[in-house]
C-alpha cells in the first residue's frame, strides 16, 4: 500500500470518525427522552441519502479528466481543510472553547424535553427530524472528504470503506457505552484531519496547476511534516496572546 | 428564492467557513502556480508557502477580533 493510499484511508476514518461522534451525541439526545423508533429512522433515512450521494458523484467524477479534477479537489481541499486546520489551532490555544460532548448531550436532551409532540407518517416528527438532519449535515463533510480524497486518487471505494469503518465503531461504541463518547480526543483528531485535508490540498492542487513534486508521492508527507510543525508554532505564538475565549459555536 | 438563497448560502458556509480571504488567497495561489507552470516554472513550493501565510494571516485577524 503506498503512502498516499494509507493517509487517504487514515484520513477517511478520522474525518468520519469524528464526525460520527457529534451525529452520535444528537441521536442519543433525542432517543433517551423521545424513544428509539423515530430517530433510527431519520438516521437510516440520512445514511441511505448520504451513500446515494456518495454512490452519484463518485462515479460521474471518475469522466473529469484527473488533471482537471486534481485542481478543483485540491481548491476545495485547501480551502475546507484549512478551515478545520484553523478552528483547531483556535480551540488548541485557547482562542475557542473546545467542544463538550457532554454539555451538547444535555442541551439536545433538554430540547428535546420540550419540543412539541407531532405525529407525521406515523413518526413522532420532532424526533425524526432532528436525528435524519443531524446525520445528514455532519456526514455531508464526510461525503465530501470520502468523494473528493477518492475521485482525485481513483479510490472512492477504499475512502468509502475507511469511513464506513468508522461509521461502524462509533456504533458500536455508543451501543457500548450508552451515551456520548466524551472521551473521544475531538480537537486532537480534527487538528489530524485539518493537517490531512490541507497537505493532500496541497499536493493535489498543485498537481492539477501543473507544477511537479519532487520525490513524488513522498513529498506528500514533506508537505505533512511542514504545515504540522507551521501548525504546532502557531499554537505555542497564539497561546502567549491574551484572550477572550469565544464559546464552541462561534468559531466552530 | 428564499430556498435558493438558503441553498447558497449553506454551501458558502460549508466551503468557505469564516474567513473569505483564505479561500480567495487559495484561488489566487494556485492561479499563480498554474501561470508559473505554463511559463515553464515548476512552483511546487509555492502553494505550502501561499498556505502558511493564509493560516497565519487568518488566525491574526480572528485573534484580533476576539
Amino acid at each position: 500500500m503506498s503512502t498516499s493510499t494509507v493517509l487517504l484511508l487514515l484520513g477517511a476514518f478520522l474525518a468520519s470518525a469524528v464526525e460520527m461522534v457529534e451525529a452520535l451525541t444528537i441521536v442519543l439526545g433525542v432517543g433517551v427522552v423521545r424513544g428509539w423508533r423515530s430517530p433510527l429512522i431519520g438516521v437510516a433515512t440520512a445514511t441511505v441519502a448520504l451513500a446515494a450521494i456518495v454512490a452519484a458523484l463518485g462515479p460521474a467524477l471518475t469522466l473529469v479528466p484527473i488533471e482537471t479534477l486534481r485542481l478543483v479537489v485540491g481548491a476545495l481541499l485547501l480551502a475546507f481543510g484549512l478551515q478545520w486546520l484553523r478552528k483547531a489551532i483556535l480551540r488548541s490555544s485557547g482562542h475557542v472553547d473546545l467542544h463538550d460532548e457532554a454539555e451538547a448531550f444535555s442541551r439536545h436532551r433538554a430540547q428535546a424535553a420540550t419540543a412539541a409532540s407531532e405525529q407525521r407518517a406515523g413518526l413522532d416528527w420532532y424526533a425524526f427530524t432532528v436525528a435524519f438532519k443531524g446525520v445528514l449535515l455532519e456526514g455531508l463533510e464526510v461525503v465530501f472528504i470520502v468523494i473528493s480524497f477518492g475521485s482525485a486518487q481513483g479510490r472512492l471505494g477504499l475512502a468509502a470503506a475507511g469511513a464506513a469503518a468508522a461509521v461502524v465503531l462509533i456504533t458500536l461504541a455508543g451501543v457500548l457505552v450508552r451515551g456520548p463518547l466524551e472521551r473521544v480526543p475531538e480537537n486532537t483528531i480534527k487538528f489530524a484531519v485539518g493537517l490531512l485535508l490541507t497537505s493532500f490540498g496541497c499536493f493535489w492542487g498543485a498537481e492539477g496547476a501543473g507544477a511537479r513534486w519532487p520525490g513524488d508521492e513522498l513529498s506528500l508527507l514533506g508537505v505533512i511534516g511542514f504545515l504540522g510543525l507551521l501548525s504546532f508554532v502557531l499554537v505555542r505564538v497564539l497561546r502567549r496572546q491574551p484572550s477572550g475565549v469565544l464559546p464552541s459555536g462561534a468559531e466552530a | 428564492m428564499r430556498y435558493l438563497v438558503r441553498f447558497a448560502r449553506f454551501w458558502w458556509d460549508f466551503v468557505v467557513g469564516d474567513d473569505w480571504t483564505v479561500a480567495a488567497g487559495v484561488a489566487v495561489s494556485l492561479g499563480l502556480t498554474a501561470a508559473l507552470a505554463h511559463n515553464d516554472v515548476n512552483a511546487w513550493w509555492l502553494l505550502p508557502l501561499a498556505v502558511a501565510f493564509l493560516l497565519a494571516f487568518s488566525l491574526w485577524r480572528a485573534t484580533r477580533r476576539v
